[in-house]
């Protein structure tokens, strides 16, 4: 260790201990960053190749990382506390944006899921995807834990009445993305194993129930996947085609820019939701494992600060956070390459798109600010 | 403790710890599934999703063969390829496509009656496909387009090669013709091999030799995207794509002589009717001529619908190909062959004369046959019979033979046979008998063969039916002593070198059993037809010798449904005029059969016809007989010119 430090010198080590002492005073956590930081790198490389080598594209998509650090960085110099207080304010904020946009749905006859406020155009469903664990991570803060029958029938409540808000949309897939992530919070505040197994139970009469209220497109999303050669040029066609783009592409992949899935369009959606076929085609299982094990590093830190902090909200909202965003590795990619039915998630800071990755990347802000604002026991 | 719960907050922080290791470790199980995915896609069928992926983006796109050529025997071209224009159209690039199309119509390049047509046409393709909306381009059309090609965005003159006939209608009914590959045809050709290919041969040598001339198709390999446009590269893999080259189709040369099919069909003029030419010591086909004919470049460049309706229908049928199919009583030119066959089985003698005096009555019969006013009239033997073409004479020949020995003996020359020749489409006419009438007629007395029905056989009339081919391939048989050839356009092969590789001739079963006088004797009476004869007057001065026989079918037949107007039927009751011939007597090198319907006396039309033909073959131009048909000293031994004679002591006055 000190021979390193000799051979190291000096300089380098002021250096390194600078960029730490600067990250602990931006309130950031470096491992974390890096990982961050590498994941979105890959998916710009990747990007670039996805859309046709368009520039422009890329261009767009390092904007949406700015204005995704931006917000990572502001939200990780907030107090936890003040976040925690904002909680239930942000929920019924999100609650009532939601009901503002399926009225204009009403009028509107048609899907709406856009809330057009002149200088920005955003989705509400995208607030509630922090703000539901949020208020869950509220309401369990002052309570004992494991969580009551009642507090249960309550969060149950908090979590249902934003999903179905957001199912009706329709978005399906976002609406089970905000649900999961306020059940990993109730979850992991010590929900006893037989809620979960009578719930997960309930869940699938449930889904037999809600298959026959199901839209049409939804219920042939269930039923391609179950079988895609129903209909190979038609609801089947995505995943038919994804999964040959990830196939073909064997180990060690056709090679950057040469998928010709992705670069011939067999591959719809090659630059958003389908982008984990291209790096499977173009960069092969290699690529595709490296990519898992980056975002297993990510996961796995954000799980380890989640355990570090020091009172409930922030552990709980912090761990919700780190999950959700395996959550959403998992539907992705185990939809691109066959295993889940194609719900529309795009792959976390990879796929192009700025709403996701905003959403994303202010969450692992939230999350810093949860670990870096803990108080230093000794120090 | 009950009702009561206090927040242990080292409690739930290990409640948590706890929570945060299943989790990971569900997470861990997850992304080994996933993992494990992965590697099944990846490796495991590998192979299957590489193959799928190939499938996906490489299609094969063939190139057609270039169809071989027809030349004729002097290496004169009849039918080859030759680029042509024609309107095409992309959809993409057309921003209004009704006003486009109106705005064609407009500048006179489409019909407002075609439109609907070629709008579904157009529609029932992919936007970026070029699709033709006008096949035949003159000069003129292309040049009108060019002026306004502006004005029409996504519209465009393309070339493509087209067959094309260079000498029009001339010897269509032998060559054939090809046209666009129909639902029919579809049916019975390996469509993989026609992959590319537009037309198909049809009739004559383009459609007997259509795998030799058809080639062998090649193939491109060609990258599309998902939308199915070509596209050259993969991002930026070049990839490699393989080409197979077509093998173009052969070029075939044919034993016509352009310049000789070219005056058989200007001599035959306006009439309906077929001359046959051919080589009778080979079966090769100099001239094969039915008339009225078509342009067969019309097929080759997209027919309308109008325009074959107008051919189909027109009372003349220029479809129908007459040398092949027409069907004809064979009239006086079967008399050679029943003197042949009266010789051989000894019903006369050359030397016997029979009396004739213009009529025939059978035994027991009040209907009286009349010989032609012009007819000779005294004694007469076989020769004076064949030369002068005594009707009366081969009456009582026919009689006295009775049908059965009249058709076991003229069925080895080919009569009521297929020649075989090398095209399809052929008719075998009809040499009738006793046993055919009892299977052709319903009725019982219909079914009995009546003595009147030998008699007429014996002037070639009756339920005798011949075509032109069939004739003059008898001729030639005769003019070569019984030798047989199975008549052939395609003669041998061009390779691309320009070396020619000719086929044998196939040599058929002769006509056997007839003494060598009696062959000279009849085809001695054949030239005194040209020398004193029947057909003297045609072949007055000619530079070479030759054998003949006029005819005249009293009967107008042909096999084919024909509507005759008022304005036509006086001219199709007139009778049909034959002439056969061939040349030089002594070692024939063309045999001839001349066919003009409703013309009249074969003396007087078809004998000049065949006259013209004959020396267009074997003249040079310097008007005498071209070195190379010159007969050997030997052969001219053998065969003494017969002088100029008239009937021996014909009691009575004769005609000519």
């Amino acid at each position: 260790m000190i021979r390193e430090e000799l051979t190291d010198g000096p300089s380098a080590r002021r250096a390194v201990t600078g960029a730490a002492r600067m990250l602990l005073a931006l309130k950031l956590d470096g491992p974390l960053l890096v990982g961050l930081g590498l994941i979105a790198a890959y998916g710009l490389v990747v990007l670039y190749s996805a859309s046709g080598q368009s520039l422009g594209t890329v261009i767009r998509q390092i904007g949406h990382l700015g204005m995704g650090t931006i917000a990572m960085l502001v939200l990780a110099q907030v107090n936890p506390n003040f976040l925690r207080r904002l909680s239930p304010w942000l929920y019924l904020i999100g609650v009532l944006l939601l009901l503002v946009v399926a009225g204009m749905g009403v009028i509107g006859k048609g899907a709406q899921r856009w809330l057009d406020l002149g200088l920005v155009r955003f989705q509400p469903s995208e607030i509630m995807k922090l703000a539901v664990p949020m208020m869950c991570a509220w309401y369990l803060h002052e309570r004992p834990l494991p969580p009551s029958p009642l507090s249960l029938i309550l969060l149950a409540a908090l979590i249902l009445i934003p999903t179905g808000l957001v199912v009706m949309q329709p978005d399906l897939g976002t609406g089970a993305l905000i649900a999961i992530a306020g059940a990993l919070v109730v979850m992991m505040a010590g929900l006893q194993v037989r809620v979960v197994l009578g719930l997960l139970a309930l869940a699938a009469l449930g889904g037999w129930l809600g298959w026959h209220h199901m839209h049409d497109y939804q219920q042939n999303r269930i039923l391609t996947f179950i079988n895609p050669q129903i209909d190979p040029q038609g609801a089947g066609y995505h995943i038919i085609q994804s999964q040959i783009a990830i196939g073909s592409g064997g180990v060690f992949g056709k090679g950057w820019m040469n998928g010709s899935q992705a670069q011939l369009d067999y591959l719809p959606e090659s630059s958003t939701d389908f982008i984990f076929a291209v790096i499977g085609e173009e960069f092969g299982m290699l690529g595709l494992f490296v990519l898992l094990l980056l975002y297993a590093f990510v996961v796995g830190r954000a799980i380890y600060l989640s355990t570090q902090t020091q009172d409930t909200y922030a552990r709980l909202l912090a761990g919700s956070l780190g999950l959700t965003f395996f959550v959403y590795v998992f539907i992705n990619s185990g939809m691109v390459s066959g295993l889940l039915p194609v719900v529309g998630v795009p792959l976390p800071l990879i796929s192009y798109g700025g709403t996701s990755m905003v959403t994303l990347l202010a969450g692992f802000g939230i999350l810093m600010s949860m670990y870096s604002h803990r108080k230093l026991v000794g120090s | 403790m009950r009702g009561v719960r206090i927040k242990d907050h080292w409690k739930e922080q290990r409640l948590f710890d706890q929570r945060a290791l299943v989790a990971s470790a569900i997470g861990a199980i997850l992304l080994l599934t996933l993992a494990g995915r992965l590697v099944v896609l990846q490796v495991v069928r590998f192979d299957y999703y590489s193959e799928q992926s190939q499938y996906n983006r490489v299609r094969i796109e063939p190139i057609p063969a270039a169809r071989g050529l027809l030349l004729d025997r002097n290496g004169e071209v009849l039918a080859g390829g030759q680029p042509g224009y024609q309107l095409e159209l992309v959809r993409e690039e057309v921003p209004d496509l009704n006003a486009t199309l109106k705005g064609l119509v407009s500048i006179g390049l489409l019909t407002t009656d075609e439109l609907p047509d070629i709008r579904r046409t157009i529609l029932s393709r992919r936007s970026f496909d070029s699709v033709p909306i006008r096949l035949r381009m003159t000069d003129e059309d292309v040049g009108r387009f060019a002026v306004h090609r502006f004005d029409f965005p996504g519209v465009d003159i393309k070339s493509r090669q087209m067959r094309w006939y260079p000498n029009g209608a001339l010897g269509v009914h032998a060559l054939g013709y090809v046209s666009a590959l129909s639902e029919a045809d579809l049916q019975h050709i390996d469509t993989t091999a026609y992959a590319g290919t537009s037309v198909i041969g049809k009739l004559g040598v383009e459609a007997a030799y259509e795998k030799q001339l058809h080639g062998t198709n090649g193939s491109r390999q060609i990258l599309v995207n998902a939308e199915g446009r070509s596209v050259d590269k993969i991002g930026s893999l070049h990839p490699q794509l393989r080409t197979q080259a077509p093998i173009a189709g052969e070029t075939l040369v044919l034993g016509l002589d352009l310049k000789v099919q070219r005056v058989a069909e200007d001599a035959l003029g306006t009439h309906r009717g077929a001359i046959v030419a051919l080589d009778p010591r080979n079966g090769d086909v100099i001239a094969l001529v039915s008339k009225p004919g078509f342009d067969p470049t019309e097929f080759a460049r997209g027919i309308t619908r109008a325009e074959y309706t107008a051919l189909a229908n027109d009372p003349d049928s220029p479809l129908l190909n007459r040398a092949l199919r027409g069907l004809y009583p064979s009239g006086s030119t079967i008399k050679p062959a029943i003197g042949l066959v009266a010789l051989t089985d000894h019903s006369i003698t050359a030397d016997q004369k029979v009396l004739c005096n213009g009529t025939f009555e059978l035994p027991h019969s009040a209907h009286i046959y009349r010989a032609d006013k012009d007819e000779p009239r005294g004694m007469l033997d076989l020769t004076a019979a064949i030369a002068h073409s005594s009707d009366v004479y081969f009456y009582k020949l026919a009689h006295e033979m009775g049908i059965d020995k009249l058709d076991e003996g003229l069925a080895p020359f080919g009569y009521g046979q297929l020649t075989g020749i090398d095209i399809g489409g052929e008719k075998a006419g009809l040499l009738p008998s006793p046993a055919w009438k009892k299977i052709a007629f319903k009725h019982p007395a219909d079914q009995v063969w009546f003595p009147g029905e030998t008699v007429n056989m014996g002037i070639g009339q009756g339920y005798l039916q011949v075509t032109p081919l069939q004739v003059a391939h008898i001729v030639g048989e005769i003019s070569e002593r019984g030798r047989s050839f199975r008549p052939r356009l395609v003669i041998g092969t061009r390779a691309p070198d320009g070396h020619i590789t000719t086929f044998a001739p196939e040599e058929e079963k002769p006509v056997t059993g007839i003494a060598q006088e009696d062959w000279t004797t009849v085809i001695k009476a054949m030239m005194g037809t040209m020398i004193y004869g029947t057909g003297h007057t045609a072949f007055a001065k000619a530079a070479y010798s030759s054998g003949g026989k006029t005819g005249t079918a009293q009967l107008y037949t042909v096999g084919q449904n024909e509507k005759y107007n008022a304005k036509t039927v006086a001219e199709s009751l007139r009778d049909d005029a034959w002439f056969v011939a061939f040349a030089p007597a002594e070692e024939p090198r063309i045999a001839i059969a001349v066919l003009a319907e409703n013309a009249g006396f074969g003396a007087g039309t078809a004998a000049p016809i065949a006259r013209t033909v004959l020396d267009s073959y074997l003249l040079g131009t310097d008007g005498r007989l071209k070195p190379q048909f010159e007969p050997s000293a030997a052969a001219k031994a053998l065969l003494e010119i017969p002088r100029p004679a008239t009937p021996d002591a014909p009691p009575a006055a004769v005609g000519q």
